[in-house]
């Protein structure tokens, strides 16, 4: 399967404030999203999960590597981005905040055609757009403001505002964070609906990795701007191999297992330990006092689509 | 861990209830109009006793917790009973009102950043309380802050240390160090672990855990989630539109909720493992009702939930619901419950 | 997210927006008392000219008691030509208001525009265009004004220059500050990801939510812009031919009004600053109470 969206030996490095070193807020990174196939990008929050998503969409420059859509690289001209933007879309964590609270729904909608200068019976892409997402009657929300609304029809405005392009790509940013739980699966119903219906590709960045079980074909989980470990959702949160995966799974609530909690200071992104970046919180590693962990750096994880499993670990290998 | 924890609180039973929650009320007044948020909720709660208040933004369950203090603000009109150790804290004056805040119940608040003053030391901050209502010495003070900060996992080297020095997850359990200062009977914690990481969340549920253990304080915890609670929680009440929906032991609420909510919710955050929800979320069509809407709620009959309810009948909309007993120390407001113990 | 804040969410209408300021506005009685005095002014100084005639005006067809106080037919005295000292100050308000309101105009326009470049190209552009900023803020304005209208020529059109030339500075700095915080919000990135460019960002939707701030800023602004007015034509660099409320006060200080006692030819137009003045920052604060969320109910 060829993939629509494709990251290769990603990086980005922001540069260094006063008195700290640079942030390797992305340390090389293989992904990639095939057609049809939602995949989730867990990892708490500093990993580096949103700085991969806006580098995705081209909102922020990678330092190394490569983005590429359909397996073309990314240009980052203004023009480039522009034309690349028709094929991957972004939806936000906050959509109350994603929307501009003085356009109405309509405008929100219309803003990308009309950027893209798609207005051509306008009024009927929107009102598909809004009507895809899930808000119908779709004339019924057109004239409302983003505050007459609740968060999970604010939500369903964004991902209609997206579809209004009509991408072949989303990049959703913790999409159901901030809303509440009964809209949540409501929110993601909607994800696989357009996967299904569209034929969609998505990248869902989250915290939180019931929704990855909930909705994802494939996961990814992040620590410290790499990807420690990747395979089909089935395989990674039943028989997870990487120890931080193990204790992500272990502190769920019904985990059933003892929680493993995680010691140390958090994972800093301005001093990346060498050797294993996990190795200085790794329980495996405490009880297994080998050298490698901290003398030896590991490869890069090719990110193979077909591989049902990889870790990023030298005693799991 | 419900079934052991029934069994042990009959010694208590007897004497008045540490906490007794009556009907109460509350209802914001602003813009010419009365918007209710809480619509008659009533529970007790003992020592060492814990209870979960689950619901979603607009429930009122945050309202409801911090109306027992009276810590709203003065837009709130509250009524009803609060009865704290016998004694009505909503008619107590000011003065025996702050008494109580200070050592006998205290609040962990969501925010841990912006609750602490960020030019202060933590040591100053949580000596405060300390110095104010136990009237000790400064040294005194001083040792018993170390002593709490070592409990809450923070080395107590760290007390001259500020509020940004520290991690999310430290805050909070500064923020836990403070709320225990003054040894109190009750803690009322909302939302303390919502803005925090899994692992992080973790660590801080597993701390407050073990302190409620050790020594036997009352706690209300308020959340969204209601896997998290049924954790903490050896009971659960579940909120919806400013009502209690159902109420009981963790563990019941969760294998075999009595109402539609309680069940909708409990699907919401899956089970990583569980067949039923793999590729397949589970959500609740609709809103929560919006201020108005509970403003008409509060006028008319029927069931609150009936308009999202996938289970409504006719009856629903007409028939006044309240809660009914559903089985050994539960309750649920819902119209089947009546049905399934009439047939 | 709690209860706490839900009785905040109104569920009104957008497109009732004006309809629902103005209401919100007309509780707000000090907002209500200024609006009223600027309509009066403004109705007086509109109106004038069916009123008030040349004859009444040019000091050689004029025919009244010279420096006289109040009397029958002159209820605000006269000054040392014989002119109706009330009917100066109507005519006054003329072109002391439209100074204000043209140097306002100019103000917001170069302001705003600074303002918003300068917080969108953070990078050289907005660097650049803060320094000139801070440079003009350094200028001395008097000084300044002063030698600009030696440059221009004496007359309405070199104060109202200089009056913007000196004040746009607050507006830029305000207006940068806004366009900051406001291009920090997730739906710029969503404009962004969308294809927006820059113009599309600060035009659709940066502009729209800084417009209330500079809407409030520039009703104080046109209070100082009348009180400079004032100023420099008191110094002397007005239209000599022409009747504002500075000028006459500076015909009153010169022809001697106030070794004379002539406390009704001083007076009428000082007073006259005063409550245009007074209108304006009273109706700005109103406005900003009733556009500001935060103070929503304070």
């Amino acid at each position: 399967m060829k993939p629509v969206l494709e990251v290769r030996d990603l990086m980005v490095t922001y540069p260094a404030r006063r008195g700290a070193a640079p942030a390797r807020a992305v340390d090389g990174v293989n992904l990639q999203v095939g057609q049809g196939e939602i995949v989730a990008l867990v990892g708490e929050s500093g990993c580096g999960k949103s700085t991969l998503a806006r580098a995705l969409v081209g909102l922020v420059k990678p330092t190394g590597g490569q983005v590429l859509s359909d397996g073309v690289p990314l240009g980052y001209s203004a023009a480039a981005l522009k034309a690349y933007r028709r094929h991957t879309q972004l939806v936000l964590q906050d959509p109350g905040g994603a929307l501009n609270p003085r356009q109405n729904v309509f405008d929100a909608v219309a803003e990308g055609p009309r950027l893209h200068g798609l207005t051509d019976r306008l009024g009927e892409r929107v009102h598909t757009a809004l009507a895809k997402a899930g808000l119908r009657p779709p004339e019924q929300f057109a004239g409302r403001f983003p505050h007459e609304m609740s968060g999970g029809q604010q939500q369903r405005v964004v991902i209609a505002g997206a579809l209004a392009l009509e991408p072949s790509v989303i990049v959703a940013d913790e999409p159901v964070a901030s809303l509440d739980a009964s809209v949540r699966g409501e929110i993601l119903k909607l994800i696989l609906e357009l996967r299904d219906s569209l034929g969609l590709s998505a990248l869902v960045v989250s915290h939180d990795l019931g929704l990855a079980w909930n909705i994802a074909d494939r996961v990814a989980v992040m620590y410290l701007g790499r990807i420690v470990e990747t395979g089909t959702v089935e395989e990674v949160l039943l028989r997870p191999k990487h120890p931080y995966t193990r204790a992500l799974l272990s502190v769920l609530p019904d985990s059933g297992e003892p929680p493993v909690l995680l010691t140390g200071e958090p994972p800093d992104p301005t001093s990346v330990p060498g050797g294993c970046r996990f190795h200085p919180r790794c329980p495996l590693r405490a009880a297994e006092q080998d050298s490698r962990c901290d003398g030896q750096d590991l490869p890069v994880l090719t990110g193979d689509p077909s591989a049902s499993s990889l870790a990023a670990c030298h005693l799991v290998q | 861990m419900t079934a052991t924890d029934q069994s042990h609180a009959p010694e208590e039973r007897a004497a008045v209830p540490m906490l007794d929650v009556r009907d109460l009320r509350v209802n914001y007044r602003g813009g010419g109009r009365t918007v209710p948020a809480v619509r008659g909720v009533s529970f007790t709660l003992d020592r060492g006793q814990t209870l979960g208040v689950a619901g979603e933004s607009g429930s009122g369950k945050s309202t409801m917790a911090l109306s027992l203090l009276r810590l709203l603000p003065s837009s709130a009109q509250v009524t009803g009973q609060v009865l704290f150790e016998g004694e009505d804290l909503l008619t107590a004056k000011w003065a025996r009102l702050r008494a109580v805040r200070w050592s006998a119940a205290s609040v962990v608040f969501q925010g841990a950043m912006s609750a602490l003053n960020p030019v202060r030391t933590i040591g100053e901050q949580i000596c405060e309380p300390i110095l104010l209502h136990d009237k000790v010495g400064q040294k005194t003070a001083r040792a018993r802050a170390a002593e709490l900060l070592d409990s809450v996992g923070l080395p107590s080297r760290r007390l001259g240390s500020y509020p940004h020095e520290f991690s999310g997850g430290q805050r909070q359990r500064i923020m836990i160090a403070m709320a225990l200062a003054c040894r109190p009977d009750l803690i009322i914690a909302d939302e303390p672990t919502t803005a925090l990481d899994v692992m992080v969340q973790a660590q801080v549920l597993n701390l407050l855990g073990e302190l409620v253990r050790e020594s036997g304080i009352g706690v209300i915890m308020i959340s969204h989630d209601l896997s998290v609670l049924s954790h903490m929680c050896e009971r659960l009440a579940v909120m919806y539109a400013g009502q209690v929906a159902e109420i009981g032991p963790s563990k019941q609420l969760i294998t075999e909720p009595r109402h539609p909510y309680t069940r909708a919710l409990g699907r919401a955050f899956p089970t990583i493992g569980d067949p039923a929800s793999r590729l397949a979320p589970a959500g609740l069509p609709g809103d929560p009702p919006t201020p108005s809407e509970l403003a008409k709620l509060n006028e008319s009959r029927g069931c609150a939930f009936e308009p999202r309810c996938p289970e409504a009948t006719d009856a629903c909309r007409t028939e006044t619901v309240e809660l009914w007993p559903s089985g050994p120390g539960r309750e649920a407001a819902c119209l089947r419950v009546l049905e399934g113990s009439g047939a | 997210m709690s209860a706490l804040d839900t009785p905040a969410g109104l569920d009104v209408p957008r497109h009732h927006a004006f309809s629902r300021f103005c209401r919100a506005f007309a509780k707000r009685p000090a907002g209500l008392a200024g609006l009223g005095l600027l309509v009066a002014f403004g109705v007086l100084a509109l109106a004038a000219p069916l009123f008030i005639g040349d004859d009444q005006l040019n000091v050689i067809k004029v025919d009244g008691p010279q420096l006289s106080p109040p009397v029958d037919g002159y209820p605000l005295g006269t000054d040392q030509a014989g002119r109706s000292v009330l009917l100066l100050v109507i005519w006054g308000a003329r072109e002391s208001l439209s100074i204000g309101l043209i140097a306002t105009a100019l103000t917001v326009v170069l302001g705003s525009t600074v303002g918003l470049l300068a917080g969108h190209y953070q990078g050289w552009i907005g660097k650049i265009l803060m320094h000139v900023t801070d440079w003009f803020i350094a200028l001395p304005s008097l000084p300044l004004a002063i030698s600009l209208s030696a440059v221009l020529g004496q007359g309405a059109a070199s104060i109202t220059i200089a009056i913007a030339v000196t004040s746009w500075t607050a507006t830029a700095r305000l207006v940068r500050a806004q366009t900051l915080s406001v291009e920090a919000r997730p739906f710029i990135e969503r404009a962004k990801v969308l294809g927006a460019g820059n113009t599309q960002i600060m035009i659709r939707h940066v502009l729209p939510n800084v417009m209330p701030l500079i809407l409030v800023s520039s009703t104080l602004t046109v209070a100082s812009a009348i009180l400079s007015e004032a100023t420099l034509t008191f110094l002397g660099l007005g239209d000599p031919t022409s009747v504002t409320w500075g000028s006459m006060l500076q015909a009153a200080f010169l022809g001697g009004a106030v070794t004379a006692g002539a406390w009704w030819y001083l007076m009428p137009p000082g007073i006259a600053i005063l409550i245009v003045v007074l209108g304006f920052t009273l109706v700005g604060r109103a406005v900003e109470h009733v556009l500001n969320p935060r103070m929503v109910g304070r």
